[in-house]
């Protein structure tokens, strides 16, 4: 059993190191990352909120629905822990 | 040969974020104790944090925190500053990180409260009793 | 409200007095870290965790009950139900006032501030909520799970 799960590891990281020949090398200014989306929220962000910091820029305005359900997921977590341990105080 | 050299030295980080990997998979499948499980998942989850923030890194560039006033005089060069978009993913993805393991914990908190066992093999047969 | 001292439970003198000077200053640091959010390092997400760390240094050094003082149970509650209602309740204002959901630029027709000024603000607003939801869920958290539901005595 445990030489399978090995087995299974080193299969899927040897599919994955084979994957990374395709990938940009690392800091690469031209990588389809950091030329697709983001150059926009760099040049735009500031004119159009006046907010120094441009990842709080995008946290909190250009990405606003997916950090409200962020909020969302961690009140659902704090539900969930409340609910599956509950029990009452021994007087 | 070289060539081979060449292209793991420009990306060894990819090759740090998959062995890093394999450990928290293998801890997953591989060991029957629950909590090893769990501390697996998280290897996992900081592997993949830590490929999401590589992605961001551009060679030379600045912290995405710049100077208002600069800004607004004159344009920003889009490559002299790191990219945000994966901080901020990551942002969020490492608080339901923290949300997932205090649900987990509190699942194998009421398993071990009803079974009196984390061992995986254990509580199966508990459960085919 | 008693004095912090009377707790017997806890550790030892050092690290009780350690940790009594070092909370005010981890909060005040907390609060810092979610307003400056829009100029350094910062925001909801890592000043609530530094907030919610300083309950919890409490509860680890003198026990969960003196923590509970400080932070009782249904304050608590109230807290999580109100980070999410603030940030909802933002967005739902905008609706209101004639833009999108969660477009902080419709606030303007409220508050007459600009455009501009509005979209930076509901930025702060919403990191409010977000501080305020993650702090006390950090609390809760600690609480469930080092008392096993219990909520009354812990580590």
């Amino acid at each position: 059993m445990k030489n399978l799960a090995l087995l299974a590891t080193l299969v899927t990281g040897a599919l994955l190191l084979y994957g990374t020949k395709d990938f940009p090398a690392w800091g690469d200014p031209r990588d389809p990352a950091s030329t697709y989306l983001s150059p926009y929220y760099i040049e735009k962000a500031i004119e159009q909120t006046h907010v120094p910091n441009i990842v709080t820029a995008v946290l909190g305005d250009y990405r606003g629905y997916d950090t409200m359900f962020e909020t969302v997921v961690i009140y659902c977590a704090g539900m969930a822990v409340l609910s599956v341990l509950w029990r009452k105080k021994e007087e | 040969m070289e060539a081979i050299i060449g292209e793991v030295v420009a990306k060894y980080n990819y090759w740090i974020y998959v062995v890093l990997m394999m450990i928290g998979f293998y801890a997953m499948i591989g060991k029957r104790n629950l909590v090893k499980k769990l501390i697996g998942m998280n290897i996992f989850q900081t592997s993949i944090i830590l490929f999401f923030v590589s992605t961001g890194v551009k060679k030379g560039g600045g912290i995405p925190i710049v100077d208002k006033y600069k800004a607004l005089a004159s344009n920003i060069d889009a490559a002299t500053i790191v990219n945000p978009l994966p901080h901020v993913l990551m942002l969020t993805a490492i608080v339901v990180g923290v949300s997932v393991t205090g649900v987990a914990l509190a699942v194998l908190q009421r398993i071990y409260r009803e079974y009196g066992t984390l061992e995986e093999d254990e509580i199966l047969e508990k459960l085919q009793r | 409200m008693r004095d912090i001292n009377e707790h017997t439970a806890g550790e030892d003198l050092i690290i009780k007095t350690s940790v009594r000077l070092m909370v005010p200053f981890i909060q005040v640091f907390g609060l810092y870290v979610i307003v400056h959010g829009h100029y350094s390092p910062g925001g909801g997400f890592q000043g609530g965790v530094i907030l919610g760390a300083s309950f919890i240094l409490l509860a680890l050094a003198f026990g969960m009950k003196a923590s509970q003082e400080y932070m009782t149970v249904s304050v608590n509650a109230v807290f999580n139900n109100l980070g999410p209602a603030i940030f909802v309740g933002v967005g739902v204002l905008c609706t209101l006032f004639g833009g999108l959901f969660l477009d902080y630029s419709a606030l303007d027709n409220l508050i007459p501030l600009g455009v501009v000024e509005w979209r930076s603000f509901g930025i702060f607003l919403v990191e409010v909520g977000v501080g305020v939801a993650v702090m006390s869920i950090m609390v809760l958290l600690y609480w469930n799970l080092s008392s096993g539901g219990a909520m009354d005595e812990g580590l």
